[in-house]
């Protein structure tokens, strides 16, 4: 039976080719428009790290303004002074712990004839490679006694290490960088988390920083932040120091806790401490210490830009149009086949032989449609990419891949299906041999 | 006229002109949305820098030697540029407008800590800012040469004096009725700071932000390791220019690297990518849909003509003449178009109040609508006008066959 209700699809969309082409035209076009934009929002909402995002927290406490909150209504700052920062990794309170923050720095070729260039560094802690799943294509990440001993060693990207040594094994050479000799210990294999979740300040879909430097390294050299830096309190005279002495927030905090209890006790370890800061004078606000996990987080910095809420949201009205459009053909097929259905009433077909019928004409249509689509969410995210070129980022927001392969033809046919309710409806309430009696 | 029998023939096939209309009516809430977020994307690229764009270029100077001088080369680096022939003025800052990136302060009008205080962006310059952005000074006087002194990284300092935008002087102070010139104002709460002049615009260097009109140009000289030049040039030498001065800085000094040269135009397409490819999706989605509807309405029109062919063919028979019969087609297409039409009315008001709630969007402008509406019915004519066409070509002999 199947198979003979395939063929009176396939007779009945040969019989109407030009409303057949419609339909499915349409179908595709609204899956394209939805899909392009899902698969936008799917790769930035995406979750960078799955395995262990539950156990990531972002740390913030609050050291700001006794007469204004942060952000409204009382949002603690999302970064973290020097003072605090460097407390908190030296408590070693967690089970891993990172501060961070990004820094501009030059580095020189070793050849000559290459010209000097600036690259996005990362000045972090030892355990940054362990807690976040690094990836190391050479060597390793450095431990914490190079961070005590401020020692000058570099972990490059697999991009920078492709940039300077050609992709080969790069561990054990030094890399002048701001005029300065590092040791290079390790290089990453691929490694792009979409989003940059680890530091969500600037560039958030941007690539990650291209070298990796020891914390004290970088304070060593007096480097200010190029993220963002606020202050809520004026920086008193004497320089780097007194930057570091200040109530300004510049470095991004992360703790891993395997368990609900291990949270539990880190906050009230941050409770204690602000506490305690409070006594010596800082910190005039209430408490207001947070642990946000790394989808939390993300959520808390809106990741996903509002014009793409706002475009899904049209994407999918569009999708509703082409589906009454859909309706609309399908009903018109309907009512030119009252005859034919009409006959085959009266020859004894049951309903739920015609609702077989139609559904299974919609199903091809459907599908149809959906391969239709995933041809226009190609050339839809390939349009995005073209009209954002100057973006280095965009190549990562506009892949497709089997999900979203997948999701387009379920869609078209669930689609296609919804569609073929209403005209299904009305077919089945053509009484049999009404429409026989005319001839 | 035939309006009574329109009505009640599309009373007989409610579904099918019901699909037409609900499509007309979300097609309309799309669109009128879709203008309405692209008219306010428009607006907001529209605003000037108050820079004299078409002449500027930028570019940033990044010293990288340890121990190197920094004051040195950033001030033989503007002598070169100064002297360079069809250079009008250049400076070295922090910022520049569009730039998405610098730095901000409050402005009091009170010492103190805890007073309430007015955002601006600060640009670091010299004498020759204003020359160089090309903003028209509308009050009190530039800044004298010997009062632009170096920032020195050890002292906090705020500067002493200040030149101001217009729309920052407003927000200070809103009542003034004579000059602001003289004015002080205190920064990082207790630091006094005279307002010795105001220009007529200048954009802080973030275009997204709420007092992106409010900035201060401040005499005081930065000397960090990466720093941002702005050059002005004389009309229509500025993309000849670019290359040679790159060539010339780069010969003069290894010691420290050029980076992302570009025109001021460029900058300002940078800075609005996001916008301008919000309004190039939009009328593309606009465009689309419109002709989605469009060939919807064909299609449904041509199927209710062949439908009715025999109707059509008795009432030709009858008497009716061929315009009578187009007229029959375009009515009631402009009846179901107006349902869509005023119920997309409804809805498209619906979903911008929403919009204007969840994403702070601007309310729409009160021609907006019309004009989708305006545009709908001439859709709807315009695709039922081909099938209406056959209809009234079916000749009155069909009449007398049987099918």
């Amino acid at each position: 039976m199947f198979r003979y209700y395939l063929k009176l699809g396939a007779l009945s969309i040969r019989a109407n080719p030009a409303l057949s082409t419609l339909m499915v035209a349409a179908i595709g076009i609204g899956i394209g428009a939805c899909m392009t934009i899902v698969t936008i929002n799917y790769i930035m909402a995406g979750n960078p790290i799955p395995h262990k995002s539950d156990q990531l927290f972002h740390v913030q406490v609050d050291n700001w303004d006794p007469t204004q909150p942060y952000e409204e209504p009382n949002e603690p700052p999302e970064q973290m002074t020097y003072l605090d920062a460097t407390a908190l990794h030296a408590a070693g309170r967690a089970h891993r712990q990172v501060i961070g923050y990004k820094t501009m720095r030059v580095i020189e070729p070793a050849d000559e004839d290459s010209t000097p260039f600036q690259i996005e560094a990362r000045a972090t802690t030892a355990d940054f490679f362990s807690m976040f799943d690094v990836p190391f294509a050479y060597g390793s990440g450095w431990d914490k006694s190079a961070d005590d001993a401020v020692e000058r060693v570099a972990v490059l990207t697999a991009v920078l290490n492709e940039q300077l040594f050609g992709g080969e094994n790069s561990v054990g050479k030094n890399l002048v960088v701001n005029g300065e000799s590092y040791q290079i210990i390790g290089v990453l294999a691929k490694w792009t988390p979409i989003p940059k979740f680890y530091d969500l300040n600037n560039n958030t879909y941007g690539h990650p920083a291209q070298m990796f430097m020891p914390f004290s390294v970088a304070i060593a050299r007096e480097l200010y932040s190029s993220g963002n830096t606020n202050c809520w309190k004026p920086v008193g005279d004497g320089g780097f120091e007194a930057f570091l002495a200040s109530e300004c927030i510049w470095f991004q905090m992360w703790v891993e806790l395997q368990n609900e209890s291990e949270k539990e006790a880190y906050l009230q370890f941050l409770d204690a401490y602000v506490t305690e800061q409070k006594a010596l004078g800082r910190f005039p606000r209430p408490l207001n210490n947070r642990l946000s996990n790394v989808e939390e987080w993300m959520d808390i910095n809106e990741v996903v830009d509002e014009d793409v809420g706002v475009l899904l949201g049209l994407a999918i009205l569009f999708l509703i149009v082409c589906l009454l459009n859909t309706i609309g053909l399908l009903l018109a097929k309907v009512m030119r086949r009252t005859k034919d259905t009409s006959l085959r009433r009266a020859l004894g077909a049951h309903r739920a032989a015609l609702v077989y019928q139609y559904v299974i004409e919609a199903g091809m249509i459907g599908i149809a449609g959906g391969l239709l689509g995933i041809v226009f969410t190609w050339l839809g995210l390939r349009g995005i990419e073209n009209l954002y070129n100057e973006y280095d980022f965009i190549e990562n927001l506009v892949e497709m891949d089997w999900v979203i392969v997948m999701a387009a033809v379920g869609l078209a046919i669930v689609s296609a299906l919804a569609a073929a309710l209403y005209p299904t409806w009305r077919a089945c309430n053509i009484t049999p041999a009404s429409q026989l009696r005319i001839q | 006229m035939e309006l009574g029998p329109i009505w009640r023939a599309i009373l007989r096939n409610k579904g099918g002109f019901l699909l037409i209309a609900l499509q007309i009516a979300v097609t309309m809430a799309i669109m009128v949305n879709a203008i309405a977020i692209m008219q306010e994307r428009a607006t907001q690229m529209a605003r000037p820098t108050g820079m004299d764009e078409a002449n500027i270029f930028v570019y940033s100077g990044t010293t990288f030697v340890p121990d190197i001088d920094k004051k040195n080369v950033i001030t033989e680096d503007l002598e070169m540029i100064r002297n360079y022939p069809g250079v009008v003025d250049a400076i070295a800052t922090n910022s520049y407008p569009l730039r998405d990136g610098g730095s901000s302060r409050g402005l009091q009008l009170q010492p103190g800590a805890g007073e309430d205080s007015i955002p601006t962006a600060i640009y670091y310059v010299d004498e020759h800012a204003i020359d160089t952005l090309g903003t028209q000074l509308i009050e009190g006087e530039n800044f004298a040469p010997n009062q632009v002194v170096w920032n020195d990284p050890e002292l906090n300092t705020s500067p002493p004096t200040g030149v101001i935008s217009k729309a920052l002087a407003d927000a200070l102070f809103p009542d003034a009725t004579d000059s602001i010139v003289g004015k002080t104002v205190y920064m990082n709460n207790d630091d006094p700071v005279e307002i010795i002049g105001v220009v007529e615009r200048l954009q802080a260097a973030w275009k997204g932000w709420e007092s992106v009109e409010q900035s201060m140009l401040v005499p005081l000289r930065l000397d960090s390791d990466r720093m941002h030049y702005v050059v002005r040039t004389e009309p229509g030498s500025r993309e000849r220019l670019m290359p040679e001065i790159e060539d010339m800085l780069a010969q003069s000094n290894k010691n420290r690297i050029i980076e992302n040269m570009r025109t001021m135009d460029e900058v300002r397409h940078r800075a609005y990518l996001g916008d301008s490819g919000m309004i190039k999706m939009l009328s593309f989605i606009v465009v689309l849909l419109t002709g989605i509807t469009g060939f919807g309405i064909v299609g449904l029109a041509s199927f209710s003509v062949s439908r009715r062919t025999r109707q059509i063919g008795v009432r030709r028979a009858l008497g009716a003449s061929k315009p009578a019969i187009l007229r029959y087609f375009m009515i009631e297409n402009f009846i179901v178009s107006s349902v869509g039409i005023i119920a997309g009315a409804i809805l498209a008001i619906g979903l911008n109040m929403f919009m204007v709630q969840a994403f702070s969007l601007t309310p729409l402008s009160w021609y907006v609508i019309p004009l989708a509406m305006l545009i709908l019915w001439i859709v709807g004519q315009a695709a039922v006008a081909g099938p209406a066409r056959r209809a009234s070509n079916i000749t009155p002999a069909i009449a007398t066959r049987s099918i």
